[in-house]
């Protein structure tokens, strides 16, 4: 019913944008949040581990707010560049910007595994996203709010041993949503899932997605999730961004349409001719 | 304790219940039946006294005092030791752990030192102590130490790397990351440390104090053998076994409560 509703309000701000100004501000106030992803800039971006050159030179511009999937065959650094992004590690050349100041706790990165502490509650979990505002008062209820976001506040006291899967994976993504990042980057998040929790962990991301309006850099090796998901897909190959597909499709999007399928198939096709020349 | 646990309330019979009264039906069984071979003749009394005969030697011991006071020096001697040997084992176990250079600087040695047996020291000690309590505290602190230090190394060293860049990643201090995620991560193999370091700690102390002490279990025994009592000496030997099973009991119940997340202890 939530996603019903939401996809209305965004409805009719496309349809406000033409005619009705006044309604349109209503919408927005209602969606403070909207605004709250950080542009990126990458100029020249380079890294080597060794004589291992991973990345030859990447120059991207990602507006705020902008969904972007990264996709490309296992080893051409798609997770070294999220890394570099996330200031995990160490540039070798070029430089990455967000447009001002960025605080630690606007970027979050969520990886393959969950890396929930084992030891310390769901809830616990949480409240470490929260990075230094840890100790402030309302951390609680920011961390609870956060868990109702992705559905899991009946499970606050659990242990995350006893999760499956798909819950411990909508736990880290509680935890990276807490203190409300303009940039979060994921690291093939769904990577380890079967397909139908799959499936709706795509459809809660994108929900987080549009309910806070972050800048949202997705790898992932499913082309079908790329399309499905992002505004825009980039191709890695041997070290630069090869190809910069626009994906045009309205929201929501109807999986497996033929739209879809279509643009699915010719990212697949670049893939594989990477492949054959190699 | 066990004993009192075990006693099952009719809706909650469930098995780790059942279990802390299995536990005790062999130790049972093999005190009836030498009961029965003792008095039936069948060991001799003067290579294994009866239970019962033991436990009337305890009794006599109990009211002249002798044996708590021996079994609260035993125990003290112990505990001190292992305290000693404990933090330090354990200090130098998180120093190491933490820190390449202090590894570097101190593990080789340790590791030498380790493989000398410490009991082979007790020559030594006693010229370097005579057989007062520093003798004794010695051994014991150094038997605990290598358990302790080894094993609180490994469990520092093998944290899942993962959680550790988790942590920094959430800006947590070097302190919040040891708090939250290094030392819980280590938490289990420190305990594995403290059970192997309490035998160790009850087997130096018996060597120690039946060779050199003036007071104590194990001179208990001794004594006992130059005057033939060897009722006193069997009771000395139990006694030895159900401190040893306290302690492991004590150590298993730490466990349980600072483990509680572990899959392992979550039975429930
Ligand atoms: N810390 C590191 N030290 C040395 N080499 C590394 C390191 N990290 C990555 N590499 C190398 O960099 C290259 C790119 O690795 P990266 O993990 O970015 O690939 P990927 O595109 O994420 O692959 P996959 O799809 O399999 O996850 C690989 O050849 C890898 O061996
Ligand atoms: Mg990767």
């Amino acid at each position: 019913m939530q996603t019903a509703l939401r996809t209305s309000l965004s409805e009719t701000e496309f349809a406000s944008r033409a005619s009705f100004a006044p309604h349109a501000r209503v919408v927005r106030e209602e969606r403070p949040m909207q605004i709250s992803g950080l542009p990126l800039s990458i100029r020249g971006l380079r890294k080597s581990f060794g004589d291992n050159e991973v990345l030859r030179g990447i120059d991207l511009h990602i507006p705020a707010g902008q969904f972007v999937a990264i996709v490309g065959k296992s080893g051409c650094g798609k997770s070294t560049l999220l890394r570099l992004i996330a200031g995990l590690d160490k540039i070798d050349a070029g430089s990455i910007s967000f447009g001002g100041d960025v605080q630690p706790e606007d970027i979050r990165v969520m990886f393959q595994e969950p890396r929930l502490l084992p030891w310390a509650r769901v809830l616990a979990n949480v409240e470490v996203g929260l990075g230094r505002d840890r100790a402030s008062k309302d951390a609680h209820a920011r961390a609870e709010k956060a868990l109702t976001e992705v559905g899991l506040a009946d499970k606050r006291d659990q242990w995350p041993s006893v999760l499956s899967g798909g819950q411990k994976q909508r736990v880290a993504l509680g935890r990276a949503l807490v203190s409300r990042p303009r940039v979060l980057a994921f690291d093939e998040p769904l990577g380890a899932l079967d397909a139908l929790t799959r499936i709706s962990m795509q459809r809660l991301l994108e929900r987080v997605w549009r309910d806070q309006g972050f800048t949202a850099i997705l790898v992932t090796h499913d082309v079908a999730e790329a399309v499905a998901l992002a505004d825009r897909v980039l191709v890695i190959e041997e070290g630069r961004i090869a190809h910069d597909v626009t994906i045009n499709v309205a929201r929501p999007r109807q999986r497996g349409s033929a739209e879809l399928a279509g643009l699915e198939g010719s990212i697949l096709s670049h893939l594989l001719s990477a492949d054959d020349r190699t | 304790m066990s004993l009192i646990d075990s006693i099952p309330l009719p809706r909650s019979l469930r098995l780790p219940r059942v279990d802390g009264l299995v536990q005790w039906i062999v130790p049972l069984a093999i005190i009836a039946i030498w009961q029965v071979a003792s008095v039936t003749g069948f060991v001799p009394v003067r290579v294994l006294p009866a239970p019962s005969d033991v436990a009337l030697a305890g009794w006599k011991l109990l009211l002249s005092g002798e044996l708590v006071r021996n079994i609260w020096v035993s125990f003290w001697r112990a505990s001190i030791g292992f305290l000693i040997g404990g933090s330090i084992g354990f200090a130098f176990g998180l120093a190491n752990g933490l820190s390449q250079l202090s590894a570097k600087l101190t593990d080789t040695t340790l590791q030498m030192v380790r493989n000398v047996p410490h009991l082979a020291l007790i020559p030594l000690v006693i010229l370097w102590f005579g057989i007062d309590e520093s003798a004794k505290l010695f051994l014991v602190a150094l038997g605990v130490f290598f358990p302790i230090y080894l094993n609180t190394l490994h469990g520092i060293r093998t944290v899942d790397p993962q959680l550790i860049e988790m942590g920094r990643i959430y800006g947590m201090t070097d302190g919040e990351l040891f708090r939250r995620v290094i030392f819980p991560g280590a938490l289990p193999s420190i305990f594995v440390g403290i059970r192997f370091a309490l035998g160790i700690m009850w087997l130096t102390l018996i060597v120690a104090e039946t060779i050199a002490a003036s007071s104590g279990l194990g001179y208990m025994a001794m004594q006992a053998r130059e005057f033939m009592l060897i009722d006193v000496v069997v009771l000395s030997i139990l006694i030895y076994a159900l401190l040893g099973k306290l302690a492991d009991s004590a150590s298993r119940v730490l466990e349980r409560l600072t483990l509680s997340w572990h899959p392992a202890f979550q039975k429930r």
